[in-house]
């Protein structure tokens, strides 16, 4: 007979993993990317082609050469992944210089520094997005038109959200009317990063990742729904403050919340920290983006909760089994 | 559809067995009785070598108020009273008794006749659990902790409700499935016994909707009974766990330990047990044989067999189509919480509720990952606790914190690992943390006593 192999039960596994889930969330993101390509064209491609080529370089070299590590992991899908969402976060104009810089910064300052996989403390993305928009505020913040399709000397206009900070900077609502409207701006045509601009795509990749269990709705509705009440608030009370609307589909809102902040690594593990970590990225989104001095506030809010996550993780407890008497009683 | 309040996992069902008639496994050359088959002290032998018995003879007395004794399954000749292999991978004392012929005890109706209680009057409560007590009986879900132990409330609790366990919720698991489309009219007697035991007027039968068949014979069955509710649930892991069962059935969780389910009114009985109390009061036939599902992807014919206690595990998957060349791990009990054996030479037991042949490729478990945080462990966690957190706890040796964070109310179902996309060993870290964390408040209560 065989040697029986011996080990403690569960003897059966889901099937899940690490791979199926980052490559999950890679598929959620291909509507976005083909939409990215039909608005920016060749830029969009150049972009996230050397995002996510050069985050997969700089992780296999770290591995191999830096942590010496036998197995290189490079196929998780987590740097492919971080590419993409690095790309997405770029205009579509970048210099392909300064994207690998960015990927640089990701993927040995953000993620292998700390030991890969599972250890970071910050979104990888978004720590290689902000380095990048300090360090070359200049390339970052020219974002050409949707539909110029060319990599260099694009046409390039004012963002929607440049066009908010603008009438509350002003004081005059008026000029908000150079918003695009609200179904260009739902299917993403309009200025921006270039996998942002897209709400409705976006909004298609969340729907996905929720159904196949990847992510809960937690993250994503705690901040949609933060910001939604406070921007109408501020709007009926103002209004130089856009409108809801507008403010849920421009900028990176919407690749924030389904995307970024669901971060598996950097968010909190329990149902009720996912609320309070969706709640105050909502809340400080909303306050960067009108009273800061960068019209976008979503990076910067997410990074801020990233760095509150252990203290969630500390401090929120799951209900636990039997802490409270069900309600329905034995007949 | 009702099912308990918080986590769970849905595995592959795999009920290969489901549907097949309970066979009659073949009597034994020699049969091993283990004097460990029940949770508590374990029994004593009460014969030595040379002595003759029959099936029903008593082999090893009970040992303390939960402890259970043991009967004779076989009829023949002790051949000796020696250490045997058991079903927990240990040697422990067994009596081993050479089979010859099939010769009962007198004292045993073997008769099919349905005896209702309505038919035997004088029996009250003390009665049955004496009966009950003295047959043997344990929880035949696989806990096997002596059944007579939970009849008994401890003083100031009262029992409000029954709770009929016949959830199976294991994977490939089908004997209790079995059991109740075969004797249904057996099992409701039973319940009623249980009932009358603990003096309560309701009973429930929680059965997961993954059995139909079931459900419709004991719904029709349970008509004459009106204080007797069949209640369908919704299929979920782990369903069958007591604190699980009473959540979905009545809706009341019982507190972290030390509280148990009497804390809430509930007394729980698994539907194996009730069909041998349901033997043992009105038949008066100790707990000899049970149903048993030998099953896995590759044997050959996956059945349920009504096998004697003491039946080598080999003979059974001999009675199945042989162990597969491809065997990998063969597993007592169901997938999820079924302890991997390390050899077919092992005697059934009391609990032996599966026998699940694994090949090879099922049997190994995947590489082992960084944990990405992803949570899914928490939100499987049927306990509201958090095994990710636990599992270092343990690995890192922090037993204070696990202590406060909860690990004793962890019911090792094993939904965390089983979720886990980075296949990481979580219950097997957390089970270490467990049994420290609780001798360490043993030693601690020892303590405070001296």
């Amino acid at each position: 007979m065989n040697r029986l192999i011996v080990s403690l039960s569960p003897h059966v596994h889901s099937g899940d993993s690490v791979q199926k889930n980052m490559y999950g969330v890679c598929i959620a993101l291909v509507p976005a990317m083909i939409a990215s390509l039909y608005f920016f064209g060749l830029g969009a491609a150049v972009v996230m082609l050397t995002s996510v080529v050069s985050c997969v370089l700089f992780e296999w070299a770290v591995t191999r050469f830096i942590l010496r590590r036998e197995k290189v992991t490079v196929w998780d899908g987590s740097a492919i992944l971080t590419g993409i969402l690095l790309g997405f976060n770029l205009p579509s104009t970048l210099p392909v210089w300064i994207i690998v810089i960015g990927a640089m910064v990701a993927i040995c300052i953000g993620k292998m520094t700390f030991g890969g996989l599972g250890q970071n403390p910050f979104n990888p993305a978004l720590v290689g997005r902000v380095f990048l928009l300090i360090s070359f505020p200049a390339q970052m913040t020219i974002w050409p038109v949707s539909g110029s399709v060319a990599y260099v000397d694009a046409e390039t206009a004012a963002t929607p959200l440049s066009i908010m900070q603008n009438a509350i900077t002003e004081g005059d609502s008026g000029i908000l009317s150079q918003l695009p409207d609200s179904l260009d701006m739902l299917v993403g045509r309009t200025g921006g990063s270039l996998g942002e601009v897209s709400a409705i795509l976006l909004l298609l990749g969340c729907a996905f990742m929720l159904v196949r269990k990847i992510i809960t709705w937690h993250i994503p509705v705690s901040i949609l729904g933060t910001v939604a009440v406070l921007s109408a608030v501020l709007h009926v009370a103002d209004p130089v403050y856009a409108s809801p609307v507008a403010v849920l589909c421009s900028g990176g809102l919407m690749l924030g919340a389904c995307f970024m902040a669901t971060d598996y690594v950097t968010s909190p593990m329990v149902p009720k920290g996912q609320l309070i970590y969706g709640v105050s990225i909502g809340i400080l989104t909303v306050v960067i983006r009108n009273w800061g001095s960068y019209p976008e506030g979503m990076s910067f809010a997410i990074l801020i909760m990233n760095a509150f996550t252990p203290l969630i993780n500390t401090y929120c407890k799951p209900k636990r089994f039997g802490e409270k008497p069900g309600k329905e009683a034995a007949k | 559809m009702k099912t308990f309040s918080m986590g769970g996992v849905h595995p592959e069902e795999n009920k290969l067995s489901a549907g097949c008639p309970i066979r009659q496994a073949a009597l034994p050359k020699q049969a091993v009785f283990s004097m460990f088959q029940h949770i508590g002290a374990p029994a004593v032998p009460v014969v030595k070598k040379g002595d003759v018995v029959k099936v029903g003879t008593l082999l090893g007395e009970a040992n303390g108020f939960v402890s259970a004794p043991i009967y004779s399954s076989v009829s023949g000749k002790v051949s000796k009273v020696d250490v045997a292999l058991d079903a927990s991978d240990t040697r422990r004392m067994a009596v081993y008794v050479d089979v010859e012929g099939d010769e009962w005890e007198d004292s045993i109706d073997r008769s099919t006749d349905l005896v209702k209680l309505s038919d035997r009057p004088e029996l009250d409560s003390k009665a049955i659990i004496d009966k009950v007590k003295a047959a043997g009986i344990v929880g035949m879900g696989g806990a096997t902790f002596p059944c007579h132990v939970k009849l008994c409330p401890p003083p100031g609790q009262k029992a409000e409700c029954v709770i009929i366990n016949a959830v199976e919720c294991e994977p490939y698991l089908t004997a209790d499935h079995s059991l109740m489309l075969e004797h249904a009219a057996e099992i409701l007697v039973g319940v009623k016994l249980i009932m009358k035991a603990v003096n309560v007027q309701k009973g429930y039968i929680g059965i997961e909707n993954n059995k139909p068949d079931a459900i419709r014979l004991m719904k029709e069955t349970a008509a004459e009974y009106p204080d007797i509710e069949i209640v369908p649930l919704k299929v979920q892991y782990p369903q069958g766990g007591e604190k699980q069962l009473i959540d979905a059935v009545i809706g009341r969780q019982v507190p972290a330990p030390p509280a148990i389910p009497i804390n809430v009114g509930a007394v729980v009985q698994n539907v194996g047990t009730a069909f041998a109390i349901y033997e043992a009061v009105m038949k008066n036939k100790p707990l000899i044989s049970r149903v048993i599902t030998v099953t896995g992807k590759s044997l050959k014919n996956p059945s349920n067999l009504m096998a004697r206690l003491g039946t080598p595990f080999s003979q059974l998957i001999d009675e199945c189509g042989g162990l597969p060349a491809d065997t990998g791990k063969i597993i007592g009990g169901g997938p999820m919480m079924g302890k991997a054996l390390i050899s077919t030479d092992i005697p059934m037991t009391k609990g032996s509720s599966g026998l699940l042949i694994m090949n090879d490729k099922e049997a190994r478990r995947a590489k082992v990952e960084p944990c990405i945080r992803c949570a899914k462990c928490v939100g499987a966690c049927p306990m509201g606790l958090e095994p990710y957190l636990l599992s270092t706890l343990s690995s890192q040796h922090v037993w204070d914190r696990a202590e406060a964070e909860g690990i004793t109310s962890c019911i090792e179902c094993g939904s965390c690992a089983f979720t886990c996309p980075s296949h990481r060993p979580l219950l097997d870290n957390i089970r270490l943390g467990k049994t420290t964390v609780m001798g360490i408040i043993r030693s601690r209560a020892a303590a405070a006593k001296s």
